[in-house]
């Protein structure tokens, strides 16, 4: 029913649905399934109705409406709203309501969409599952024993759940779309700079792009022509045309287009092989439809992960000393007034340690460490000449491919539980994704099959940067052809 | 100190306050004294999610603060974060700039205190750009120990000049800072108001020893909070006699103790330790991700320097030059700023005499614009009639002390010179008049006329005074002349 965006686009246009009867229809889902999934962790019935019912009074008085008029979106908690908590599931922030709307939201708002809530994620959008979430783990709607992926978890399992037909995630080293992968949906990370990230709470700076998730390409690349754009107040963000990408999506002729599949993917040790097949169908798929095969080679890929891992959490160490306890943040309320390093001190160690989790605990240590004093060199300034060369690497292959193909994960959505403890196997989940990120560039993952167990597989496209047209077109033109993006969770 | 000899070396922070409308990375107003926390925005606040974007105005100040000190300005700069906790730093880090500043390499010329004649070259290490940050006040109020953060400052754009250690006194320092201060001013990049905090020195300290032919250096310490250039130079002063004491004492060297910070204490005259054992921060400075580096056109550079005007050290050159002051004069002029300066020289044009001209200025238009507390601008004395009126003195027309009656008429009433010395009864007395009054006072004084005519030229003196008090118009120099004429025929 509200798997669709354009398509309650057309409803409310022929008048067989109000704004209002949508979002109420979102809401009794979300109640129906937070229970049992816990994608949310903020509801916010009152102003969703109360901005449906605008739409309406809006479409009733002729005024024109925005291109996503009426629909549900749910925002990941990661992004500021003004009129709702903005937690980063974290106990540092469980308390704070921005004064001011992230970009993102702002265009949401000003396209008349009807957001919904704010999803759980990942602590600080740290982690891969999100069971780091200081509100509680989110299931995956496909199989509630098992993690819809993280750190955008929230965000894919609430349209994995049937709540909502678009979703904003955020995606640092793949976490739109290792959790589009698990739950059966697509997302898309756009270039670094496409979309502002003015008021999405910095976790690593360099590598934040909030982006689009939703059932179907035309949907990703409607909410991507609404967030999409320029600020001004946001140095990083570029200044470039944005194209309207639904209309990318008439023609499903790839004739001409050359991509490129990772020849070097199949030889990484600990692919699920039904992964690996998937991948493989998906390249007979893009070729039946005219796209030329090629193999490529991106000689350092195998740093990506190890880059990433120094790289983000730096950056956090950073972006995250802001949560002191002194202005704004968890405070807490036993300051020792006679610790040797003084009360100052004191009260900064105690909100820091009640405030933060522990994975985020760990990056700080970890990004502390390797920008100290006599390590700079070692890690921090070593992963940035290493980005340059992995940078380089993908410049050399879009010299000769239109776009790259590979896996998304190397497992489906695993046991809740499963890798919690185990850092460096949680890290592993980001192995095909950090690439485009470190690189700054947009990348897709779409429902490409499923394994053995009916769990969800995502197939990954990679474009060169600003280039999402073409890998709208591309990922649309697959799903014209195959109907994995329509399978839904019996749940 | 006297056993030794001794160098004393010291090097110079300054952080100075960029004259922008608004904050160095958000649109927030920089005025100085409203009520706490007004003039923030989430971008000054650090609030999470907050962007910084960066005001080009700070960057086209500190260019021309560069080039005016003599500083190359790379093609690129950066920003890079500086991390330590502290409760009126909002972000935990401080945008700051690191390994690319945006002015490197450059020197002032200052005149040598010891020798007015000679100049010092004081080599300047770098000036960066950076953000400042709140205010912390401590209210003790019975008992309890408050502290209210004010953060109105925080993001303040500071362009932070480090020099070399090449200062070697106290009385360098002040000079550096006043010819600094000059630039600044005329430059119009700054307030340069250290009471509220526009201009901020932190002076680093120390002293090279000469001890039977070994030469060892006391610990280095670096003296903060002084707010004046005579608290910098009281503070230093006291800080070189309490380090040699103090190696006399202990004799500990910069091996054995760690840097140290010490306040001034403007009250009780001495420096107090603040920071016991500097431990070396580790700031962990990496370039910021929020912020792009910034490609800087040679046209922009150019451009900028076509804005600076002349400098006053040229200024100072050529008011010795072309007006044949001597160093100190055209400092003291030049010291005034710009609108003095302008001053002065139309005064010159008008009286064609610049020596007379700027001591006219140095004595009593500099001191009645302190009783009046007034500018140059808003002078009851115009340069044109200044000059006016030094030509008529320079021409022998009036004198001195009567061209002082003059003066003091124009500041109270707005007429031209003429009108002044006719309404004051200053008329010119002619040669035949003057040889009248000097015969008869000098038939009245024998005595006087025998003197000097017995060598003792001085007891003329006398009848100076006398002619005067016969008509205020005569000239001192021009009786004396006609009365050692007289008795002489």
């Amino acid at each position: 029913m509200l798997d669709s965006a354009l398509e309650l686009v057309r409803l409310q246009e022929n008048g067989d649905l109000t704004a209002v009867e949508i979002a109420e229809k979102a809401l009794a889902s979300v109640r129906d399934t937070q229970d049992s999934i816990n994608a949310f962790t903020h509801v916010a019935a009152e102003q969703a109705i109360e901005a449906a019912r605008r739409v309406d009074a809006k479409r009733a008085a002729g005024e024109p409406l925005g291109i996503l008029a009426g629909v549900p979106v749910a925002v990941k908690d990661v992004l500021c709203t003004n009129d709702m908590p903005t937690t980063c599931s974290s106990r540092m922030l469980k308390d704070f309501r921005p004064p001011y709307d992230a970009t993102v939201v702002s265009k949401l708002r000003e396209a008349d969409a009807v957001i919904i809530g704010k999803t759980n994620m990942d602590e600080f959008a740290m982690g891969a599952s999100t069971e780091t979430s200081a509100f509680g783990l989110t299931r995956n709607p496909w199989d509630t024993n098992r993690t819809p992926g993280g750190s955008s978890g929230g965000a894919a399992a609430c349209v994995a759940a049937g709540s909502v037909p678009l979703s904003l995630g955020t995606d640092t080293g793949g976490s739109i779309r290792q959790p589009a992968a698990f739950c059966g949906i697509t997302g898309m990370k756009p270039t670094y700079g496409r979309v502002s990230r003015y008021g999405l709470v910095a976790f690593a700076s360099s590598l934040d792009q909030v982006g689009p998730m939703a059932w179907s390409v035309p949907d990703v690349a409607l909410l991507l022509e609404a967030i999409a754009g320029f600020e001004p107040r946001d140095s990083t963000s570029l200044n470039q045309f944005v194209p309207k990408y639904t209309d990318v999506l008439q023609s499903s002729d790839l004739r001409g287009l050359r991509i490129g599949v990772l020849s070097e993917t199949a030889e990484t040790a600990g692919i699920d092989p039904a992964i690996m097949d998937v991948v493989n169908e998906a390249a007979k798929v893009f070729q039946s439809q005219g796209a030329e095969i090629v193999e490529v080679n991106l000689p350092h890929s195998k740093y990506w992960v190890p880059t990433y891992y120094v790289i983000a959490p730096c950056e956090a160490s950073s972006n995250l000393s802001r949560y002191d306890g002194a202005h704004y943040g968890h405070r807490t309320d036993s300051i020792d007034m006679h610790s040797p390093d003084g009360p100052l001190v004191s009260a900064y160690c105690r909100s820091r340690e009640e405030g933060f989790g522990s994975e985020v605990k760990r990056r700080i240590m970890v990004g502390t460490y390797a920008l100290s004093e006599g390590y700079t060199d070692k890690y921090y300034n070593q992963a940035l000449k290493v980005r340059r060369l992995i940078k380089g690497d993908f410049d050399a292959a879009f010299s000769q491919v239109d776009l790259l193909l590979g896996p998304v994960t190397p497992s489906t959505a695993f046991p809740l539980g499963d890798k919690i403890d185990d850092p460096l196997q949680m890290y592993l989940c980001d192995l095909f994704t950090v690439g485009a990120n470190l690189a700054g560039l947009p990348a897709i993952s779409l429902p490409g099959g499923s394994d053995s167990s009916g769990l969800p597989i995502g197939i990954q496209l990679q474009a060169p940067a600003l280039e999402e047209s073409r890998l709208l077109f591309a990922a649309n033109a697959f799903q014209t052809a195959t109907d994995h993006h329509q399978k839904r969770p019996s749940h | 100190m006297s056993t030794h000899q001794v160098t004393t070396v010291i090097g110079l922070e300054v952080h100075v306050q960029l004259k922008t409308k608004t904050k160095l990375f958000c649109g927030c107003s920089t005025e100085f004294g409203a009520p706490p926390n007004t003039q923030v925005c989430p971008v000054c606040l650090g609030l999470p999610g907050a962007l910084p974007v960066i005001n080009e105005a700070a960057i086209d100040l500190a260019i021309r603060t560069g080039l005016a000190i003599n500083c190359s300005i790379p093609e690129m700069t950066k920003w890079d974060r500086k991390q330590y906790f502290y409760p009126d730093l909002p972000k935990g880090y401080q945008i700051s700039q690191f390994d690319l500043p945006i002015c490197a390499d450059g020197y002032l010329e200052i005149v040598d205190p010891a020798d007015d004649e000679s100049t010092r070259h004081i080599g300047i290490i770098r000036a960066h750009l950076e953000e400042d940050a709140g205010k912390s006040m401590h209210d003790e109020v019975a008992g309890k120990s408050d502290t209210r953060i004010d953060l109105n400052r925080c993001g303040t754009p500071l362009l932070e000049i480090v020099s070399q250690p090449d200062l070697r006194s106290p009385a360098e320092v002040r000079e550096y800072l006043t010819q600094l201060k000059l630039i600044l001013m005329h430059l119009n990049v700054s307030d340069c108001e250290m009471q509220e905090g526009s201009l901020r020195v932190d002076a680093n300290v120390n002293l090279h020893i000469d001890t039977d032919g070994k030469k060892i250096a006391t610990p280095i310490v670096e003296v903060k909070n002084m707010n004046s250039f005579r608290a910098v130079e009281r503070a230093l002063e006291y800080e070189i006699e309490r380090q040699y004491i103090d190696w006399e004492t202990d004799g500990l060297t910069i091996d054995d103790r760690a840097k140290t910070t010490r306040g001034w204490d403007d009250s009780k005259e001495r420096t107090f330790i603040q920071r016991e054992k500097e431990e070396s921060a580790d700031y962990r400075y990496f370039p910021d991700p929020d912020l792009l580096p910034i490609r800087i056109p040679a046209e922009r550079i150019e451009q900028a320097r076509l804005t600076l005007g002349e400098l006053p050290q040229a200024t100072i050159r050529r008011l010795q030059d072309q007006h044949g002051l001597k160093a100190y004069d055209a400092n003291v002029i030049v010291n005034q700023g710009p609108a003095l300066i302008g001053y002065f020289e139309r005064v010159v044009e008008v009286s064609g005499d610049a020596k007379r001209s700027s001591s006219w200025i140095q004595q009593d238009v500099m001191r009645t614009l302190k009783e009046q507390d007034t500018s140059i601008d808003a002078f009851a004395v115009s340069s044109d009639q200044l000059g006016a009126l030094l030509k008529k003195v320079s021409a022998g027309e009036i004198d001195n002390a009567r061209a002082r009656d003059v003066f003091a008429y124009l500041l109270e009433h707005d007429v031209s010179v003429d009108e002044a010395m006719k309404s004051l009864g200053i008329e010119k007395v002619d040669s035949s008049e003057l040889d009248a009054l000097c015969q008869e006072l000098l038939d009245a004084n024998p005595q006087v006329v025998a003197d000097v005519q017995g060598g003792k030229v001085q007891a003329i003196g006398a009848l100076i005074g006398q002619a005067k008090k016969k008509n205020p118009n005569a000239n001192p120099g021009k009786v004396r002349e006609t009365l050692l004429r007289l008795i002489q025929s």
